[in-house]
């Protein structure tokens, strides 16, 4: 925003920005419809959507996203005027078609190849919906739906609409004059020399704007096609009509200036309106060398002032991109005109977010640091420094809640992406399955989304693949045929629950546990209760698929997403019921910047454990540790047998104990289930810390995940508890080996 | 290397003079950020010696590098004494933990010498090299070699 970047580039950038919000509402639209509740309004929000787009992407010469919404607008369009029925096979295509729409203003936003095939199909497909309907050019529906679109959507008028897409003249046929009954009708065709002198109509049309009501209609008739543009040329002309008080000398002064420059009609009221041709084809460019506007550099002009008077809305930049002057029409209009529900937003860079976010976690570890000062002070609490310093807590700790909602975005956008993961896996092995979400609005940091689309992914396509069954094994267990995967979120106690539940046939607990035995994942006398068996699916290399399909098995298996999820500081759950579905909870902290963490002493070192991998802490007796190998112990936990780990000798602080009764052992649990067991010297406390990344200069440290402030202002590390037994020699006795500190 | 050849244009550069060992090393001013007292640093598991560890630098977490142990001539025993020379190349800000900073001294490119290629020392690399300030001789720091990014990837 600071940059004074080429003009075009930040245009385009919030083209494209705006785009992503257009397509979020197509498909929200499409949503509804589907479900059937659909009203007039809703097809008309998914006419703009994709009206805009095309307007756009028009302007920027965009041409395969244009020729695609135009099919899809045409299409859409015929369904808001009750020729199309919007039946299921139609909304369907429709979804396709939001899909690739989608592609292509992706792909044109990167300037990446875009598979043209699938647009293609799609194109076919929208061309055949067209076919049913009523013999309607598509065209004409559009014209005659532009007026509307315009007034909602821009706050144009119907000719600034006209001109949305490329310059096009077959658009042009629609720019009839209308019939007025009053006022002055100014025809108005500007020579290249005007533009040469460096004379603007859009002041002219501001002038004549500030005498009274105004309604101005280009003419782009004489527009060629794009090849044969020479920019050089004035090929506009405008038809203006305006009800003034002004006498008509007062309306001529403004073109005082241009009168050499242009031809100009006035009309006035008693004269009529008869002498105005509409669109003639009589004005050709004059052959004069003198530079002249080129289309696009009046978008350029119309840009700044455009944004302006529209008032930032999402709109703002199709129109400011139209190629002529009707944006300036009328400006207090597209105000009054807004949508319904105009939510006030400002567009922030995420580096300045992130930048806040930083600051607050200083801000945070600098209380902690003064009131560990004031406490050491030993000062009375009554004391207006330590009453003072309770109302900076409280204040630091809304300051931080609020800096965090910042970064929190509604999931509805990732909600949006699975909702076409369901699409294209159902159809790609022939299931019908529909998603339903809940809590779209539920926020939740933006980091936390991205990372989390990978193994939501992961989840729906094992939801559609191996949860919902095939329509005949669905018909015969008495459900519809329809399958449906939920996808809901929502607060809970502080942390994002996010569930995926499939209404199928539930896990195949028998099949799991012979799959799990083949593999050798279990030993076969062990007893596993439901609960476990649900958890094998957790287990590396396992994969329930007896084939491997084109959608899921690819050996990736749900012990990819469970290690995503517990990266991001969260757990996954499994609940299933034979004939009734299959739910998988997953729950995530709120944000990534704080950690809620266990402070711990090791070999006089400070560090932070991450409370959600701790499962227990004990204090070990005599009774409890046996030793294995000759330089390794378990320790027994009721029943079972966990490795014992110094951790200060893993991470090079000491060499072992000479023992470790009377120890404390913090239990972890590892990714299969199974436990390990780290000892320490002290457990100091259990807190929220914030986290600080390790600059890039270690590559990567073994066992570490990050390091915190702590009140003392020392760093303390966060401990990556499943790095560091991952890279654990286990070395608890010692055997008097001379090589014992590593590193 | 890259320091001096930066300054090419210039052909008068600033030297911050300190001690390390018993030697007297220079680097460009132009890349000091702060200079600082000692402050224990919390040590990084499995890092080379010569990275003594992390410290708060106003709520970043700095590398502190032992500049003597880097350099092959022995760890440091930290003391208040000690100071902490906080560089920036390119995109990294680390702290050179070393004895004493002495000077400024504004020198005239010429007057730096190419050191000679001797393989018996392995140090070779960080000097990019030479020059004389009242007799004495000041070995021009390689910064970039002596950054653990680099020398982690060897080590």
């Amino acid at each position: 925003m600071m940059d004074d970047d080429d003009p075009m580039i930040e245009i385009r950038a919030s083209f494209f920005v705006e785009c992503e919000e257009l397509l979020e509402s197509l498909q929200d639209g499409l949503q509804i419809m589907d479900d059937g509740v659909a009203d007039d309004e809703t097809i008309n929000v998914v006419f703009r959507a994709v009206h805009s787009i095309k307007g756009g992407a028009g302007a920027f010469g965009l041409e395969e996203l244009v020729r695609f919404a135009h099919q899809f607008e045409s299409v859409l369009d015929g369904v808001r005027s009750g020729n199309i029925d919007a039946d299921r096979s139609a909304i369907s295509v429709f979804f396709q078609s939001g899909d690739i729409l989608a592609d292509l203003v992706r792909a044109a936003r990167d300037d990446t190849p875009q598979d043209y095939t699938s647009t293609q199909a799609v194109l076919t497909s929208l061309e055949t919906i067209l076919g049913h309907s009523a013999a309607d050019e598509p065209e004409e529906v559009i014209d005659d739906f532009q007026p509307m679109s315009l007034a909602l959507d821009l706050g144009l008028d119907d000719t600034g609409l006209t001109d949305a897409g490329p310059p096009d003249t077959r658009l042009a046929n629609d720019t009839d004059t209308p019939v007025f009954e009053d006022g002055y009708t100014i025809r108005f065709v500007p020579d290249s020399s005007l533009y040469a002198s460096g004379n603007e109509p859009l002041h002219l049309l501001r002038l004549l704007r500030e005498m009274g009501d105004i309604q101005v209609m280009c003419d782009t008739t004489s527009i060629p096609a794009l090849a044969d543009i020479d920019e050089e040329k004035s090929y506009l002309s405008w038809t203006i009509h305006l009800t003034t008080d002004e006498e008509e000398d007062a309306v001529r002064e403004v073109f005082d200036f241009v009168a050499d420059l242009c031809s100009l009609t006035i009309t006035s009221p008693q004269a009529g309106n008869d002498d105005t041709p509409p669109s003639p084809p009589d004005f050709p460019p004059l052959d004069d060398a003198s530079p002249t506007l080129p289309p696009l550099c009046t978008v350029d002009s119309q840009t700044t002032t455009g944004v302006k008077t529209t008032n930032e809305q999402p709109t703002a930049a199709p129109a400011a991109t139209l190629p002529s002057v009707p944006a300036n029409q009328d400006p207090p209009t597209p105000v009054k005109s807004a949508p319904a529900k105009p939510r006030p937003t400002v567009r922030v860079d995420l580096e300045r977010i992130d930048r806040l976010v930083n600051l607050v976690g200083e801000l945070v570890i600098n209380q902690a640091m003064i009131s560990q000062s004031v406490a050491e002070a030993d000062l009375l609490s009554n004391t207006a420094v330590a009453e003072g310093l309770d109302e900076f807590m409280q204040l630091t700790r809304d300051i931080q809640d609020s800096v965090m909602m910042i970064r929190a975005q509604p999931v509805k956008s990732l909600f949006q992406r699975m909702s076409r993961i369901i699409r294209e896996s159902s159809s790609m092995i022939g299931k019908t399955v529909r998603l339903k979400t809940e809590g779209d609005e539920t926020e939740v940091d933006k980091t936390v989304i991205e990372r989390l689309a990978d193994p939501l992914t992961h989840m729906i396509r094992n939801a559609v693949d191996h949860g919902v069954e095939t329509p005949v094994d669905r018909l015969a267990a008495g459900k519809p045929e329809e399958g449906i995967v939920t996808l809901s979120a929502g607060h809970r106690s502080g942390r994002v629950i996010i569930e995926v539940s499939d209404d199928g046939a539930g896990i195949n607990r028998p099949r799991v546990l012979q799959i799990a035995l083949e593999k050798g994942l279990v030993q076969e006398s062990a007893q596993l209760s439901d609960a476990e068996i649900d958890n094998l699916l957790f287990m590396p290399g396992f994969s329930t698929a007896s084939e491997v399909s084109d959608l899921s098995g690819r050996g990736v298996g749900m012990d990819v997403v469970k290690s995503a999820i517990l990266a991001l500081g969260g757990r996954v759950t499994i609940q299933s019921e034979p004939g009734g579905g299959t739910t998988f909870t997953i729950s995530l902290p709120l944000t990534l910047a704080v950690l809620d963490g266990m402070v711990i002493d090791v070999a006089q070192q400070t560090l932070v454990v991450p409370l959600n991998t701790i499962t227990e802490t004990l204090t070990l007796t005599e009774n409890d540790i046996r030793p294995l190998g000759p330089e390794t112990s378990v320790i027994k936990v009721r029943d079972t047998f966990v490795p014992l780990l110094d951790l200060g000798a893993e991470l090079g602080y000491r060499t072992p104990m000479d023992s470790y009764i009377g120890a404390i052992v913090l239990l972890i649990a590892q990714e299969d289930g199974t436990h390990a067991a780290l000892v320490v010297d002290a457990i100091q406390d259990q807190r929220q810390v914030v986290i600080k990344g390790l600059q890039d200069t270690f590559g990567r440290v073994p066992g570490v995940a990050a390091a915190t402030i702590l009140g003392d202002g020392k760093i303390a590390l966060i401990l990556d508890p499943l790095d560091a037994i991952a890279n654990a020699n286990g070395r608890t006795r010692c055997s008097h080996a001379t090589l014992q500190l590593t590193g | 290397m890259t320091d001096t050849q930066d300054k090419a244009l210039s052909a008068e550069i600033e030297l911050l003079t300190f001690q390390v060992g018993q030697q007297e090393y220079a680097i460009d001013i132009m890349s000091v950020r702060e200079i600082r007292g000692w402050s224990k640093a919390t040590p990084l598991p499995h890092a080379p010696a010569f990275v003594r560890g992390v410290i708060n630098l106003r709520g970043t977490v700095l590398t502190i590098v032992d500049l003597a142990e880097r350099l092959g001539m022995g760890r440091t025993e930290a003391s208040e004494r000690n100071v902490i020379i906080v560089v920036h190349t390119g995109k990294e800000t680390v702290g050179l933990l070393v004895d004493a900073v002495s000077d400024i001294l504004a020198i005239n490119k010429s007057d730096l010498q190419v050191p000679p290629e001797m393989s018996a020392d392995n140090n070779q690399t960080f000097v990019s090299a030479l020059m004389i300030a009242d007799e004495r001789m000041i070995r021009i720091l390689a910064l970039a070699a002596a950054l653990p990014a680099e020398s982690m990837e060897v080590a």
